[in-house]
């Protein structure tokens, strides 16, 4: 698997083959308290590079999830569906969004690495 | 303008508090536990809210106040014994709602307790309507601290001396702190509690004490989910210059010997809607699923016409699921009846419900 990637918007991604795993950081969940609804993409939909993919809601107001590249939705978390508490617990592991089969690998290319996303996510918070 | 704080803000800032803005006041939106662990806490232990932003309007004289302000409230004001209180409301000539509000009857006149978003208008209604007759004072030296939730007795009464001997909607003066306190049996939660006006200089001194004997400090943000839970109004959202008590479903808290002769600002206007009905009412409302359908999310019926809007909505956490509150065409207020919420550009089921959606039981009866 690839190493992790982040985007300004607060999402995680990892690529495995040409197939990634998108979630929400842990940094965006603390921003947005108690996670109480998830909505995720629809199997087999199209989804494009900074365009919305879903929703999360926290006790306190509603949040778009955007996607960091563009592909076809493979594979969604239903488990975040079930459970949104889930996602305050584990963002960045069992509480992936969506796995999409990417189109252009290069997309990849302008994401942050753990390093540089860690100081962007500091300095946007403060 | 500057932001205010309350006398709290200190003891908010070392329990690692959220702040937002409310009302010109910089308030704790949550902790470091979160909006969801506060709001259990509360239904299942003891809260504690910093609700210093409310105005505190003590208002002086005998029997003649009683009738003038049975003028401006649909209360029975002269039935009502010393050291009890009744929720009301403050109204125009159309029966709109400047505020809601606690009025309690005192020895020396009333305690009001008013929103603090309307609390300076409220002042301002209130002096031109009552003239200069009488002593009015909102009074900033005050704190107002809640604590609520099924162990608040065994926490307070400690600190606060016979305050279990209180009755729910009645209060007292007590003697602590070097000072008189005055306690009421109230809250705004749907739980068993207390409102304690207490000096600023002490405030966070009696605080720090509750802490010490297991109450937890609750932000706003869970003070709106009990409240929801609870079926209750909050100013600005199920209540304000347009809509009037009866379309509020809170006909309730009008007195029914002052139904029958009016004579009270705005009464006119009630004793129409309550002939007639009103056109619009206040129901609670369940989406299926977990959805949620926030204030000014648009309801409609099985035709894809508008029937309502939401006033308030979230995730409600002892119920665990959504719910929400919204005004209806009459028509659709019914129980059970079928409605659909319109969230981002879709329409999901949801139905008409019997509020409040938790229920405990308030102290009654303990003298």
């Amino acid at each position: 698997m690839s190493e992790v990637k982040f985007s300004k918007e607060h999402e995680w991604i990892t690529l495995e083959g040409d197939v990634a795993t998108i979630g929400i950081t842990k940094h965006a969940t603390e921003m947005l308290g108690d996670i109480v609804f998830a909505e995720l993409p629809e199997k087999g939909s199209n989804v494009e590079k900074d365009g919305t993919a879903g929703v999360v809601e926290s006790t306190k107001a509603a949040s778009d999830v955007y996607t960091p590249v563009s592909g076809e939705i493979v594979d969604t978390n239903q488990a975040i569906v079930d459970d949104p508490s889930k996602i305050n617990e584990d963002p960045e592991g069992s509480a992936w969004f969506f796995k999409l089969k990417m189109k252009d690998q290069s997309e990849m290319d302008g994401l942050m690495n753990k390093e540089e996303y860690d100081k962007f996510a500091k300095e946007s918070a403060s | 303008m500057e932001i205010k704080k309350t006398s709290l803000n200190k003891l908010h800032q070392s329990n690692d508090a959220k702040f937002v803005e409310f009302a010109g006041y910089e308030m704790p939106i949550q902790y470091s536990k979160g909006i969801i662990e506060e709001h259990k806490f509360t239904r299942s232990n003891s809260g504690i809210f910093d609700v210093s932003h409310m105005g505190q309007l003590f208002i002086y004289g005998d029997e003649s106040l009683t009738e003038e302000l049975e003028k401006i409230f649909p209360l029975d004001l002269k039935n009502l014994k010393q050291n009890c209180s009744k929720y009301s409301f403050l109204m125009n000539e159309d029966a709109g709602i400047y505020d809601d509000l606690i009025i309690t009857k005192i020895e020396a006149g009333y305690l009001i307790i008013l929103n603090a978003a309307c609390k300076d208008q409220d002042f301002e209604v209130l002096s031109n309507l009552l003239g200069s007759k009488f002593k009015m004072n909102l009074d900033n030296n005050r704190s107002l601290i809640a604590i609520q939730g099924p162990k608040t007795v065994e926490i307070l009464n400690p600190i606060i001396n016979g305050v279990d001997q209180l009755n729910f909607m009645t209060g007292n003066w007590f003697d602590s702190y070097n000072q008189k306190l005055f306690v009421t049996r109230s809250g705004y939660t749907g739980e068993d509690g207390f409102e304690i006006s207490i000096s600023n200089d002490k405030a966070e001194k009696f605080v720090e004490n509750l802490i010490e004997n297991g109450a937890q400090l609750i932000g706003l943000g869970a003070r709106d989910t009990l409240r929801m839970e609870a079926g209750l109004c909050l100013y600005g959202h199920e209540l304000d210059i347009n809509k009037t008590p009866v379309e509020a479903n809170l006909r309730w808290a009008i007195s029914k010997t002052r139904l029958s002769n009016g004579g009270f600002i705005g009464s006119k206007k009630i004793m129409n809607q309550l002939k007639d009905g009103a056109s619009q009412i206040r129901v609670g409302i369940k989406p299926e699923g977990r959805l949620i359908a926030r204030e000014k999310t648009k309801i409609f019926d099985d035709t894809d016409k508008q029937i309502g809007e939401i006033t308030s909505g979230t995730f409600g956490p002892s119920v665990n699921g959504p719910i929400a509150m919204g005004y209806v065409d009459k028509q659709f207020s019914k129980v059970d009846t079928k409605i659909l919420l319109e969230v981002r550009g879709k329409k999901y089921p949801a139905n008409v419900c019997a509020l409040p959606f938790y229920k405990k039981n308030y102290v009654k009866g303990v003298n």
